[in-house]
């Protein structure tokens, strides 16, 4: 069932009676060539990249909870690739390409949005960081836009330019950057993959791997054994519970990420805002709702939820910049958990078991690697071979000193 | 979260910042070793990561600069148990 214009008027002309489900519910079967654990954005990804660009159908996804019910239905749906180093960056405007052509590609509206995104300027030694960010950026042929602050004001006028800590001295834009809808990303490679013959199982926990003489067989389920020729985990947030039944350890810790939502306004804020000097990032969400967010906690976390002075220090740096935002009741708040690794950035890799590969470690920039995430994962399954764009993303870094250190933290998860 | 302080009794959790698993006290010594560079690997980078206790090195930044050994819980937050890292370091034989 293809969707288009036409079809929508047609429905809506006669009742709406057509929809039938996006995808099936099918019963799990005893083997399949690919399994891939975790239902969100990333594995729903590599399943429909799996089918569509390296066609492989007899595929699998199983998910513990629902489609959409992990990390890609809690973030703050923006979408980027603006960042600096050599590993990172091509692979960033891999997916930013992939989004733009997202909706064709599945046949889905997603709400790709390319609002644009600034990061603000505050001191000098900040623009020169983002001036050689923006070259980097330019050098991978994405986009960047050095902005001056009369420019800024023109767009954003309400924006509090001299603030006595943090005066706003510009900004670098990257006007092709902006949001998706997050849920809609779940929902239309879900849809897409299963129309490839992809099987999506629901409500189906991966409990064990079966393991015999350092080879991966299948993985053991609240529904049963199921074989698989290659099983591939992608669990972000879980990852380090996940791989300790296949007796891995990982450069990652789990951390707990806070977002907030404040009641319906009227259009004000026409693209993404980040202020880096106080860690602050908002969105206007298409139903009016100013999405944003700040840092993690910082410490080891599973529960899903934050704590108060993580909620303080965000507000804090949203007065800093938006005064205005002082007058808005705050709708909702949340915590994702996410993996942070210890050099801030992913890893695409076959692990030393055979046949077993992870995904994961995408700290709190996971849901803008969607797409290119499930590439080159689809990739890796489905050739043995990295991605070209995600050579980098190696568990031997860590060993070797490779690291893709995008902040220059060093190895302090709750820092990146 | 509050942290009860061995010596300054409960603080708030923001007046400390963290560091990660507690199991860091323990650096390797064995840099000569044939397998110092698995060492220290695994200690530098690679960690445990569970749903549920976990012992993990806190620092009082904003308080008396000590160093604590908090046993928490990580998927309710709830604390069971508070050391100075000082006396957790040499209970376990070293420090000496």
């Amino acid at each position: 069932m293809t969707y288009s214009g036409f079809r929508v008027i047609k429905e809506a002309l006669t009742g709406h009676r057509g929809w039938g489900p996006a995808w099936r519910t099918p019963e799990p079967k005893s083997h399949y060539d690919y399994v891939i654990i975790g239902g969100g954005g990333h594995g729903l990804a590599t399943a429909h990249y799996l089918a569509s660009v390296y066609g492989q159908a007899r595929v699998a996804v199983l998910e513990k909870g629902w489609i959409g019910g992990g990390n890609v239905g809690r973030n703050t749906t923006i979408i980027r690739s603006n960042y600096l180093l050599d590993g990172n960056e091509p692979f960033y405007e891999m997916s930013l390409k992939l989004w733009e052509g997202l909706e064709q590609d599945l046949n889905y509206n997603a709400m790709v949005s390319q609002r644009g995104i600034l990061n603000l300027i505050h001191s000098d030694a900040q623009r020169d960081a983002f001036v050689r960010r923006g070259n980097a950026m330019m050098l991978n042929g994405a986009d960047a836009d050095l902005m001056s602050t009369e420019d800024i004001l023109k767009r954003y006028p309400f924006l509090n330019v001299n603030n006595a800590r943090f005066p706003i001295k510009g900004g670098l834009a990257q006007h092709r950057g902006g949001t998706v809808r997050h849920d809609a990303v779940a929902w239309g490679y879900a849809r897409a993959a299963d129309r490839r013959g992809v099987d999506i199982i629901q409500n189906c926990e991966v409990t064990g791997f079966r393991i015999e003489n350092g080879k991966c067989l299948g993985v053991e389920t609240s529904r049963g054994f199921v074989g698989a020729g290659k099983v591939a985990a992608c669990v972000a947030g879980s990852s380090g519970r996940l791989m300790a039944k296949a007796g891995m350890r990982l450069p990652i810790e789990s951390h707990v990420l806070q977002a907030f939502v404040t009641e319906g306004l009227k259009p004000v804020l026409p693209g993404v805002i980040t202020f880096g000097a106080g860690h602050f990032y908002c969105s206007q969400s298409d139903k009016g709702g100013l999405v944003f967010g700040g840092d993690i906690d910082g410490y080891n976390s599973y529960a899903q939820r934050g704590n108060l002075p993580v909620v303080e220090d965000v507000c804090e740096g949203g007065m800093a910049i938006f005064p205005m935002l002082g007058r808005v009741r705050l709708l909702r708040m949340w915590g994702g958990i996410m993996d942070m690794s210890m050099d801030g950035s992913p890893i695409i890799d076959q692990t030393h078991i055979e046949g077993l590969y992870f995904n994961g470690g995408w700290c709190y920039g996971g849901f803008k690697a969607t797409p290119a995430s499930g590439m080159a994962y689809a990739h890796l399954l489905a050739t043995g071979q990295p991605h070209e764009k995600a050579t980098a993303y190696r568990f031997d870094r860590f060993e070797t000193g490779r690291m893709i250190d995008e902040k220059g933290m060093g190895n302090q998860p709750n820092l990146h | 979260m509050i942290i009860n302080h061995p010596l300054l009794g409960p603080r708030d959790a923001a007046e400390f910042t963290y560091l990660g698993d507690a199991k860091m006290i323990h650096r390797p010594t064995a840099w000569e070793a044939e397998d110092a560079l698995a060492q220290f690997t695994e200690y530098g980078y690679l960690r445990d990561n569970p749903a549920g206790t976990h012992r993990e090195l806190w620092f009082h930044e904003q308080g008396d600069r000590s160093w604590l050994v908090v046993t928490r819980d990580t998927t309710t937050h709830e604390i069971s148990d508070v050391q100075l890292a000082r006396d957790v370091a040499r209970a376990e034989g070293r420090g000496k």
